[in-house]
């Protein structure tokens, strides 16, 4: 009951607002040339939908999401394990770090499109500084939160170094960094759409910096819903790949919940 | 019969072959001195029961015999060979829970195996086979947290003796458990180490347990600068039955004279707080 209450209202605010703006449109209170009418935006995503030209631009933009995520949480564990390791290594390093992670990573972009050129690595390169650090640092408390007890009792049953890495090492990095795909995933959409608004020829940030191009606020409106589809999808797929066994949960505080709080809704 | 006979007989001589030996070793942390000057034997399969006041750096020794740590002074042996690192020789059952949590019963136990390299298909019947000794058939697949507390204990138990290590440490090893489990596992374990005596240093503050399984109980002075006081050999006759050896009369003399050496400390403990 309770539920179906929610869902009403929801309907219902949703008609209202949307109704009143294209009313407001309409009856010309609303500028149709910086607010354009609901019914003038659909059309355009759905212009765009069924374009097959269309699935470029988000092929392109899910490729750079994709391999900015891979690489940067290839790089974020490797470095995460190796300095959870030597703490003499992570205090040396530890002001560099800072300094880095303190840059707001937008400003790279220019620097990305001079090094990598307009294409697809620069987008890349821009969303693994941003899913590196998420990465870097979940690692790196995985491996020093790792029991003192654990670790001697493995050691004791005769482990090695490298039996040490893979049996237990990695294993509790892998928890914090579960806990933390939906965070970093994230990151790596953010990293790649301004990365292509700010310099590209293809992808879902081009379309929408095209369309402020060309003062098209219909195109930018449109640009703003394929985009939080897209986020949404992902948030979706993530959420049956996040019903991870339970024992990878991280010591101590199991099923962190959702991020976004899309969860919290069901 | 025989050889059993001659077993239980050997442990109650002082003369047994000494497996650990911990030869006039202080261990500290920076100024801070846990203990000074301990020495102690433990023969080959002689059941050692440490007990002293918290805080009296009982678990330090036992780190000390495992390599864990190394002594400021001194030297501990293990079967004649100085301990100079993390020994793999010996089994280590915690106080609290070493088991991997991203690893199965069955993965856990078949650890210290696979890290010797054991061939998988010898390691297989191997672990089901100690899994059923501690009551565990038909758990393989659990994970730890899909286990009690009693359980995972098991699969400890499981992991630290498959290696046939020749000594077991125990740093209070079932304290975490209510007192029913508890008494199960001690008896579990008792039938255990019977099978094939090892050498046992077990770390308790429970003197019931510690007279109750031991053969020889030792009682450390109040820390800093813990000593070993007191060393009481136990005469009971085994296998024994814990919890019903506390009505046994000798047990009650015992417990008496270690209680007389321990409760001097314990409030020398309480009044330097």
């Amino acid at each position: 009951m309770q539920a179906v209450n929610v869902r009403l209202i929801q309907v219902a605010l949703l008609t209202v607002l949307l109704g009143g703006w294209q009313l407001g449109v309409t009856t010309g209170v609303i500028d149709r040339f910086f607010f354009p009418a609901p019914l003038d935006i659909v059309q355009q995503v759905i212009t765009w939908v069924i374009d097959p030209g269309f699935y470029k631009h988000v092929g392109i933009t899910l490729s750079e999401t994709v391999l900015g995520y891979l690489i940067g949480t290839g790089l974020g564990v490797a470095a995460g394990v190796w300095l959870g390791l030597s703490p003499f290594t992570a205090r040396i390093l530890d002001p560099f770090i800072k300094a880095i992670n303190a840059i707001p990573r937008v400003v790279l972009a220019p620097i990305f499109v001079l090094w990598l050129g307009l294409g697809l690595w620069s987008k890349v390169a821009l969303a693994v500084t941003l899913v590196f650090f998420v990465t870097f640092f979940n690692a790196m408390q995985g491996v020093r939160e790792v029991n003192p007890v654990v670790l001697s009792n493995t050691r004791i049953l005769g482990a090695r170094r490298s039996d040490l890495l893979r049996h237990v090492y990695f294993p509790a990095a892998a928890s914090w960094i579960l806990s933390s795909l939906r965070t970093s995933v994230g990151f790596a959409v953010v990293g790649a759409i301004i990365g292509e608004y700010l310099g590209a020829s293809a992808g879902l940030g081009y379309l929408i910096a095209r369309a402020e191009g060309n003062f098209d606020a219909v195109g930018v409106f449109a640009g703003i819903i394929i985009l939080a589809v897209f986020v949404l999808i992902i948030d979706l797929l993530l959420d049956c790949r996040r019903k991870a066994p339970d024992h990878l949960a991280p010591q101590g505080r199991r099923r962190t919940p959702g991020l976004s709080g899309s969860t919290n809704v069901r | 019969m025989s050889i059993a006979a001659a077993k239980i007989e050997a442990v109650s001589q002082p003369g047994l072959p000494p497996m650990v030996t911990i030869d006039d070793v202080t261990m500290a942390f920076g100024s801070f001195v846990a203990v000074e000057n301990v020495n102690l034997t433990v023969g080959n399969g002689e059941f050692l029961s440490i007990v002293g006041p918290t805080g009296c750096g009982k678990s330090t020794i036992l780190n000390a015999i495992a390599g864990l740590l190394k002594p400021a002074k001194g030297e501990v042996s293990i079967d004649g060979a100085p301990v100079k690192s993390v020994q793999n020789n010996i089994g280590y059952l915690f106080q609290q829970d070493a088991l991997l949590p991203w690893k199965t019963a069955f993965q856990n136990v078949e650890l210290g195996l696979m890290f010797r390299g054991v061939p998988v298909e010898e390691r297989r019947v191997k672990v089901m086979a100690w899994l059923e000794k501690v009551g565990l058939k038909g758990f393989e697949g659990r994970f730890p947290h899909q286990l009690s507390g009693g359980q995972r204990k098991r699969v400890q138990m499981a992991q630290a003796l498959i290696t046939e290590p020749k000594v077991i440490l125990m740093d209070e090893p079932f304290s975490a458990l209510d007192i029913h489990t508890r008494h199960l596992m001690q008896n579990e374990l008792l039938r255990l180490w019977q099978e094939d005596r090892r050498a046992v240093v077990m770390i308790t503050h429970d003197l019931e347990e510690a007279i109750a399984l031991g053969d020889r109980v030792v009682v450390l002075a109040a820390g800093p600068r813990s000593r070993v006081i007191e060393s009481f050999g136990v005469d009971l006759e085994r296998p024994r039955n814990v919890s019903e050896i506390k009505l046994d009369p000798k047990f009650m003399t015992l417990y008496r004279d270690i209680w007389a050496s321990l409760r001097g400390e314990v409030e020398k403990s309480y009044a330097s707080r």
